[in-house]
């Protein structure tokens, strides 16, 4: 395909997915040394209520408020998940359940009391997104990346996803050691001063914030899969850290650039005319690099233990 | 308009609503409660994910063969065969590699609703039409809810519950103690799968009414409701089967009462809240009575070490300590203990090294367990036994003025 | 846990006053921890003498790792408070080398022998710092002293129980620690694993550090060990071994539990009579 088809099409939605998906695979490794993998599941299920509430606040749809509204609400979630914990002595899994299915309806309800005929904010799109609207139309070919006029008409996912990523990489890339140290052996780290449970809450909203900006391009459900299937398909390629960190970025990639390729033309060299979800079939991607990696991944077997077994 | 929906007087469709939701509340709650003891609540959330690409494809499958794609019977057919595949990757990834369950069950939900969600795109493309009614699946939706699929419903969840009854017996017993249930004969992998094509058969039957998002909400939160409530197993299953029905029915009949209020969500609510009031409330476990317990035992504890170190002529540094001391009258204002104190200081010393005596003689060794370094040794002892100790260790002297 | 001596007179130590517990490189005073409202440890008072070796000992569930854990700041306790060297624990974490029990740590996790020992390090290291040559000589120095040198590039899960010990003591060594608090170091290792880290231990107190172990084994204290402190919930008895660890001392821990045979195969000192 030329430039001038695939720079307007196809560069920006194919970037705005690479982006979230390494954005949510980096700290999703450490979630999911943790035993934490499902906090992300949590975190994309109370997106909804948290954008719905600040449409509520402000009256429109708009990136910042909303942002900030998902952001909002992954905070609340967590503290109301580790208040349920402590308080009622419930495992962290039904503990994740109540909160979130909770907040989730709350949302959904908030939703259809609301006049939403105005603006269009349904609860499919916030689910799984719509990664290829967006375009940029004001390209014309490869030139437009050296042209400022075509590139203030970048959307603006594009710079937000990028700023985020780069948020994430100098959390993980700071925080590397004693996120290391702490998610290995919790007491020793405290024993050196490292401030575990103030790392453990960083960590959960580095997810968040990277979960709410990717929240857009690909919707808060598929977030899960960049969450955990990169990660996961990592750990049984290495068996060093630093090893399943870069696996992570690999899978992450690959599985965003397929995933959008196979949504876009899959149907088209199958005979059909009209794309089909690339929030779907990235997370469907992500899910046969994991199925293979389980399969045949050198590392795939458990060498030890794992801890309170 | 409430009141008429509580008792059922608000038409054919809202009645037909509330009994299905009824017992789709009263099979969730149980079923969700055997999860919930073995701590795998979550997996309820990978198979209710899973059973999307299974509606899907039987959509796509009836269509194919002429029929009409949105028989509910064959689209439950579909979403529960997706979800035994989806059950399956989850148990083949959890033994044969070295990820943990949770990261499992995340995949597997994350991969097959992304998988489902591709397939809704390809129906919508077909032109097919009206895959609003699939969507519809994934928050439930009660409006014109035909008898039909009452029925299905109905039978699916009256089903449920006469598998539970008769296998209550051997899963609550997996639940509690596997290890104990395989010793005692049963077959925990066959109980483990029964439980989950339990699990299953409550997803499929409550996608029409909640949908597949929330029908998680449905199995957990009951489930945990009724834990706070009691300690024994069995009389968690029953409570939460009545939290879940309850929640079901109000929420229904909430939701018929009044426009724009979606029947699934509110259900949610409503359990949500009773939740709440559990977590505050419950005499046991709940918040309030285990910060009332706390504080009384912090007093108590403070209580004692102080008598002691007064006993031992030692210094107070705690704060709380010298309130509680000065507050009981044992202590003056300027830290000179009173003549109570002093009295209550020696016992608390005696009753230290009675205390001794008796966790170092094998005789006493049941009266020994009941230490804790607070309890008052004449509820353990009687006063013979107590005046036999004294004996050993030299009688109660008289505190000096 | 900030902690001022107001007075001089009127703090009972182990040996002898308050010249000792200033000096004392690990002091707890009044220290309760509870699970729920069952108290693990109970009013519990420890001074530690220096660069000697000192055994935690008592029956299971007595509290002993509690005791560590809770002093350490790794578990918060009801009341109490600890001084480091005199000072307060947190300004002086980095005098402090904490070896936990094996269990609770995840052994699959993906990290090599070596890195584990360079953990020690981390002080040094902080946030960014460079892992240099110099760093992985001294990890491998560490690795050598406990006899895991050959082990360096090993992934963690693929070692044995006495080997995985080894590597966190090795870890603990890395930290050059004035103060090294072990928590049953020798359970279940084989008997060469427990030569060489009991000879590891002696080298630490013969460079004059002090050395703290959560003990599980009765008939190897009077070989190993300097000081006993003995508890269940209470402090029970505390000091040299000669002294605190005795038939009658051992009577009131283990609560009867030990037939006197027992009792006379650890070869302690009786003590006749015996006073409240």
């Amino acid at each position: 395909m030329s430039g001038s088809e695939f720079v307007p099409l196809s560069l920006t939605p194919l970037l705005i997915g690479v982006f979230a998906a390494v954005a949510c695979a980096l700290p999703g490794n450490f979630l999911l040394l943790r035993r934490q993998a499902l906090i992300g599941d949590a975190i994309s299920h109370v997106v909804l209520p948290g954008i719905v509430v600040a449409f509520l606040l402000t009256g429109v749809i708009a990136a910042g408020p909303m942002m900030f509204g998902a952001a909002g609400a992954a905070v609340v979630a967590v503290v109301l998940i580790e208040l349920i914990r402590r308080l009622g002595r419930i495992e962290p899994g039904a503990a994740m359940g109540v909160v979130f299915t909770t907040m989730f309806a709350g949302g959904v309800l908030l939703l259809e009391q609301t006049d939403t005929s105005s603006v269009h904010l349904d609860v499919e799109h916030a689910l799984y997104g719509n990664l290829e609207s967006l375009i940029w139309l004001d390209a014309t070919g490869w030139a437009s990346l050296v042209d400022p006029v075509a590139l203030s008409y970048l959307p603006p996912e594009l710079s937000r996803m990028a700023l985020t990523l780069l948020g994430v990489l100098v959390f993980v890339t700071l925080f590397w050691r004693p996120l290391k140290i702490s998610t290995f052996d919790e007491g020793f780290a405290r024993t050196l001063g490292i401030r575990t449970n103030m790392l453990g809450l960083a960590l959960v909203i580095t997810a968040a914030i990277a979960a709410v900006a990717a929240f857009d391009a690909v919707g808060s459900i598929i977030v899960i899969a960049m969450f955990i299937c990169p990660p996961a398909a990592a750990r049984m390629m290495s068996n060093r850290l630093e090893g399943q960190v870069g696996w992570s970025v690999v899978f992450a990639v690959v599985s965003a650039v397929m995933g959008y390729v196979l949504a876009g033309y899959g149907p088209l060299w199958l005979g059909a005319s009209d794309a089909v979800s690339a929030a779907g079939m990235i997370a469907t991607v992500s899910g046969v690099l994991l199925a293979v990696a389980a399969r045949f991944g050198p590392c795939r077997l458990r060498s030890g233990a794992p801890a309170g077994v | 308009m409430l009141f008429d929906a509580l008792l059922l007087q608000l038409g054919y469709n809202a009645t037909l609503v509330a009994i299905g939701a009824t017992l789709l509340g009263v099979s969730a709650g149980i079923t969700g409660t055997f999860l919930f003891l073995r701590k795998r609540a979550l997996v309820s959330d990978a198979v209710s994910h899973a059973t999307l690409p299974g509606v899907g494809i039987a959509f796509l499958v009836m269509v194919a063969l002429g029929g009409d794609g949105r028989n509910l019977a064959g689209l439950l057919l579909g979403s529960a065969v997706s979800a035994g595949i989806g059950l399956w990757c989850l148990n083949w990834l959890t033994r044969n590699t070295r990820l943990a369950e949770d990261a499992a069950i995340g995949a597997v939900l994350s991969v097959f609703f992304g998988f489902g969600i591709v397939i809704l795109t390809v129906i919508q493309t077909l032109g097919v039409g009206r895959q609003a009614g699939l969507e519809g699946f994934l928050l439930g939706s009660t409006a014109g809810m035909l008898w039909n699929d009452a029925l299905v419903i109905a039978g699916g969840g009256a089903a449920a519950l006469l598998l539970i009854v008769l296998m209550r017996r051997p899963m609550t017993m997996v639940a509690f103690d596997p290890e104990y249930a395989a010793a005692r004969g049963i077959s925990v992998s066959r109980i483990d799968m029964a439980m989950m094509g339990l699990v299953m058969a409550v997803t499929v039957v409550g996608l029409k009414i909640v949908g597949l998002i929330l029908i998680v909400a449905l199995l957990i939160i009951p489930a945990v409701t009724a834990r706070f409530w009691t300690e024994r197993s069995d009389l968690v299953v029953l409570l939460a089967g009545v939290a879940g029905g309850v929640a079901a029915y109000v929420g229904a009949a909430l939701s018929a009462s009044a426009p724009n209020l979606p029947t699934g969500p509110i259900i949610v609510l409503v359990s949500f809240a009773l939740f709440a009031l559990s977590l505050l409330f419950a005499p046991n476990r709940g918040v309030l009575a285990a910060v009332l317990r706390h504080i009384r035992f912090q007093r108590q504890v403070h209580l004692r070490q102080g008598l002691l170190a007064v006993a031992q002529e030692q210094l107070i540094y705690e704060p709380l300590t010298l309130r509680l001391l000065r507050r009981h009258g044992l202590l003056r204002a300027d830290g000179v203990p009173t003549e109570k104190g002093r009295a209550r200081a020696a016992k608390a010393l005696r009753d230290e090294h009675r205390w001794a005596l008796v966790r170092s003689d094998q005789s006493h060794e049941a009266a020994a367990a009941m230490y804790d370094g607070l309890r008052d040794i004449e509820t353990v002892l009687t006063a013979d036994q107590i005046r036999e100790i004294d004996t050993l260790i030299g009688g109660p002297k008289e505190v000096s003025a | 846990m900030t902690l001022e001596l107001a007075r001089e007179n009127g703090i009972p130590t182990a040996t002898d006053g308050t010249a000792a517990l200033k000096q004392s490189p690990f002091a707890i005073r009044g220290l309760t921890v509870s699970y729920g409202e069952k108290p693990a440890v109970f009013s519990v008072d420890m001074t530690v003498e220096a660069g000697k070796m000192t055994a935690i000992i008592g029956p299971n569930g007595a509290g002993k790792s509690t005791l560590l854990k809770a002093a350490l700041g790794v578990v918060p306790p009801v009341s109490g408070r600890v001084q480091v060297f005199g000072k307060p624990l947190d300004t002086q974490r980095a005098r402090i080398a904490y070896v936990p029990q094996r269990a609770s740590v995840d052994w699959d996790f993906p990290t090599r022998v070596i890195d584990v020992v360079i953990m020690g390090l981390y002080r040094e290291l902080g946030l960014l710092g460079r892992i240099t040559g110099r760093h992985k000589a001294a990890a491998r120095d560490c690795l050598e002293r406990v006899g895991m040198a050959d082990f360096a590039d090993r992934q963690i899960g693929q070692l044995s129980g006495g080997q995985q010990q080894r590597v966190f003591l090795a870890r603990a060594l890395a930290q050059g620690a004035d103060l090294y608090l072990l928590d049953e170091p020798f359970a279940g290792v084989d008997a060469a694993t427990e030569k060489a880290i009991i000879a590891v231990l002696k080298q630490l107190r013969a460079e004059g550090k002090t050395v703290v172990v959560v003990h599980h084994d009765l008939a190897t204290v009077t070989d190993y060990f300097d000081n006993v402190f003995l508890i269940n919930t209470r402090k029970v008895a505390e000091g040299p071994v000669s002294e605190a660890f005795t038939a009658d001392t051992l009577q009131a821990a283990y609560g009867g539990r030990l037939a006197t045979a027992q009792v006379d195969q650890l070869g302690v000192a009786p003590v006749l009579g015996g006073a409240y």
